[in-house]
């Protein structure tokens, strides 16, 4: 039974091996766990997820996988109620409300209906004029048809059991970034290496080494350099959001390959253009914002610019204070960008939107017109022309 | 033997199940968690409940993995050969073992810390998945074979500031070390503090944790910040009614130095507060 879970697991994305899996069943054969479903969840997490961003997935298909086993007096109640309502029904109901079932599309539809709607109901905390017992507008609950038996769905006994670990989802926040197939972005990305010896002298350094031993008659005198380390810092701005969600994808590629490759790297997120703020944490963009200004002080000069964004707008946006969709913005959008490229002198625009498009938008034709042309391709090709042009 | 935490570390279910599982399957583990949340800790603790001789390998960006299973100290011999050495013709002087080497020939089983594993190159756990597999390595210089008489109990920290390799990770246990609830925090004081103030204590994790709140903090206090706050708190005698006054009467709450550690989060912390301060007035 536990392949099945195993299987689960990776359909429901966490990338946990074999290996893992032999190691689980190794340490269910040694007896480490006492046997409780939460001892279980604790090892099994331990074994199976090896990465942080990955236990809200686990918790959701563990979730989903041992809910019924979570509490076996309500499992078993939840095996029976589709027969056993039936009968209820059929004992209970008088010809009439049994005409008033067909009405509504025969038992089975009207299951599947109830089935729907607990399920939005899990999803959604709050009711409405679907919530089921409201009677009224829904078909369902206390003052529909058949009191007794729908009601077990909504009971549930959902909130009289303590909530799970699993069901809080305390680790939703981690599941933001993925790794896939960004190698090949990253040994792009290697092309913005500038290397400094900064730190602990541990290399042999030869030629000084030989020269200052021939001055040392002879005797050896042994020189020392530290190693080299990529010294080289990174200012990233994402656009997000509008009509760069089709681009999701080779933004999170490029962010996690970015993120592992500088160790100097700062990111902030943009909504279709840059203005007088921006921010560091999508779900909080409304309360935690960064001034602009901020940025351009707290970074010195030798950061190199990266924006990532389609640059695909009204040109009001871009040109004209106050032409922002979303707030009102004292200064237009072109006037921060300036300010940006003032600062940075190495900066790119990558745009995930194909090449060939961009003849197609005059928002993008202002953009190119303010990097000084310097917008690139999201590609492979366009990234290492990109890194050439920061390493310029 | 079960690790269940010490007198001086609390240990939450989970975690003491995946040590548990490390410890039984001789496998390592991996730790990670925000700064502060007692990594490092853990290892130290688990050797001290255990009762296992504890061998510690704190890495650094300049780390090498053989580092860690021995050195060959050419320098030296070279040295010593051109001052006439007698030891210089025996090689095995200049063999050096590292925290590895001495935690596998250790008498009993041990405990091995290897300390922010992140921190070295990112080539660095791939040099040493045979070693943790096999728990053995070849010495080259001297053509030895060096096996683990036991298989220690490893353990891993990270910092998260590099992904590992899957296939490190493959090998490990992992455990996150989230940071403690308001719950688990007065069991760690407590620990700690038996003879805090309970007043105290609650008015000081308010302020903590509101603390910790405040959005676009540099650094966001951790367990070990807490822990040095509420011993200046103790020394200093604050009272908890200064703690709990501190909205209106000050800015910052007392001894602050201990929680904020960055003159951007101090800037930032006084900025918000005073404009709370003035809508609490006006409003």
């Amino acid at each position: 039974m536990l392949t099945d879970f195993f299987f689960k697991l990776r359909e429901g994305g966490v990338p946990a091996s074999v290996k893992e899996y032999l190691m689980l069943m190794e340490a269910l054969a040694k007896h480490v766990t006492g046997g409780g479903l939460d001892d279980f969840y604790y090892l099994s997490r331990a074994c199976l997820v090896k990465d942080e961003s990955n236990y809200d997935k686990f918790d959701r298909v563990f979730g989903a996988y041992f809910k019924g086993i979570a509490a076996s007096p309500d499992s078993l109640l939840a095996g029976i109620p589709e027969e056993w309502l039936r009968k209820q029904a059929e004992l209970m109901l008088s010809e009439e409300e049994k005409k008033l079932i067909e009405s509504l599309g025969g038992w089975e539809k009207l299951m599947e209906t109830l089935r729907k709607r607990l399920e939005e109901q899990k999803g959604r905390h709050e009711g409405g004029s679907k919530w089921i017992g409201t009677g009224g507008t829904s078909p369902f609950g206390a003052n529909g048809y058949n009191p007794e038996g729908v009601r077990i769905g909504q009971d549930g006994s959902r909130n009289r059991r303590a909530v799970k670990v699993w069901d809080k989802r305390e680790y939703r926040n981690l599941d933001d970034s993925v790794e896939l197939g960004t190698r090949n972005i990253k040994v792009a990305l290697k092309r913005l290496r500038k290397f400094a010896r900064e730190g602990a002298a541990d290399e042999l350094d030869l030629d000084d080494t030989i020269r200052s031993t021939a001055k040392n008659a002879g005797y050896l005198d042994i020189k020392m350099v530290p190693e080299r380390h990529n010294a080289v810092k990174v200012l990233l701005f994402f656009d997000i959001g509008g009509s760069m969600d089709d681009y999701i994808r080779v933004c999170e590629e490029m962010f996690s390959a970015a993120r592992t490759e500088f160790k100097h790297l700062e990111y902030f997120y943009f909504h279709n253009f840059l203005y007088e703020s921006v921010w560091r944490d999508n779900r909080r963009r409304n309360s935690e914002r960064f001034p602009t200004f901020d940025v351009l002080h707290k970074y010195p000069h030798d950061y190199k610019l990266i924006f990532v964004g389609d640059a695909t707008m009204s040109p009001y946006e871009i040109g004209y204070p106050g032409g922002s969709v979303e707030h009102h913005n004292e200064e237009a959008g072109a006037t921060w960008i300036k300010r940006m490229l003032d600062v940075y002198h190495r900066a790119i625009w990558l745009n995930p939107s194909p090449e060939g498009r961009w003849g197609y938008y005059e928002s993008i034709g202002m953009v190119r017109n303010l990097m000084g042309d310097r917008m690139y391709p999201l590609t492979l090709e366009g990234l290492e022309r990109g890194m050439k042009e920061l390493v310029r | 033997m079960k690790f269940k935490g010490t007198e001086k570390y609390v240990a939450t279910d989970d975690l003491m199940m995946a040590v548990n599982a490390a410890v039984t399957l001789e496998r390592p583990l991996l730790i990670k968690g925000e700064p502060g949340t007692g990594k490092t800790m853990l290892a130290i603790e688990v050797a001290r409940a255990l009762q296992r001789p504890l061998f510690q390998w704190h890495v650094k960006s300049t780390s090498k993995a053989q580092q860690g299973l021995y050195e060959y100290d050419a320098v030296s011999r070279l040295r010593d050969s051109q001052l006439g050495d007698g030891r210089v013709h025996d090689i095995s002087n200049y063999i050096l073992r590292g925290p590895l080497w001495d935690a596998f020939e250790s008498e009993n089983p041990a405990v091995l810390l290897i300390d922010e594993v992140d921190k070295a190159d990112i080539e660095f756990p791939n040099d040493l998945l045979r070693e943790l597999d096999r728990m053995e390595f070849y010495v080259y210089e001297t053509r030895k074979l060096v096996k683990a008489r036991h298989r220690p109990a490893i353990i891993i920290t990270s910092n998260n500031e590099k992904e590992l390799p899957d296939a490190f990770l493959r090998r490990c246990f992992f455990h996150y070390i989230k940071f403690p609830d308001k719950e688990t925090m007065e069991r760690i004081v407590d620990v700690h503090f038996p003879d805090l103030k309970r007043s105290l204590l609650r008015e000081a994790l308010e302020v903590f944790f509101d603390i910790r709140e405040v959005p676009g903090l540099k650094k966001k206090p951790s367990t070990s910040e807490l822990l040095d706050w509420l011993k200046l708190l103790m020394a200093e005698d604050i009272s908890p009614e200064t703690l709990h006054g501190q909205d209106q009467s000050k800015i910052i709450p007392p001894l602050a130095g201990a929680l904020l550690k960055n003159e951007q989060d101090v800037h930032l912390f006084e900025r918000l507060a005073f404009m709370s301060r003035r809508t609490g007035n006006r409003g």
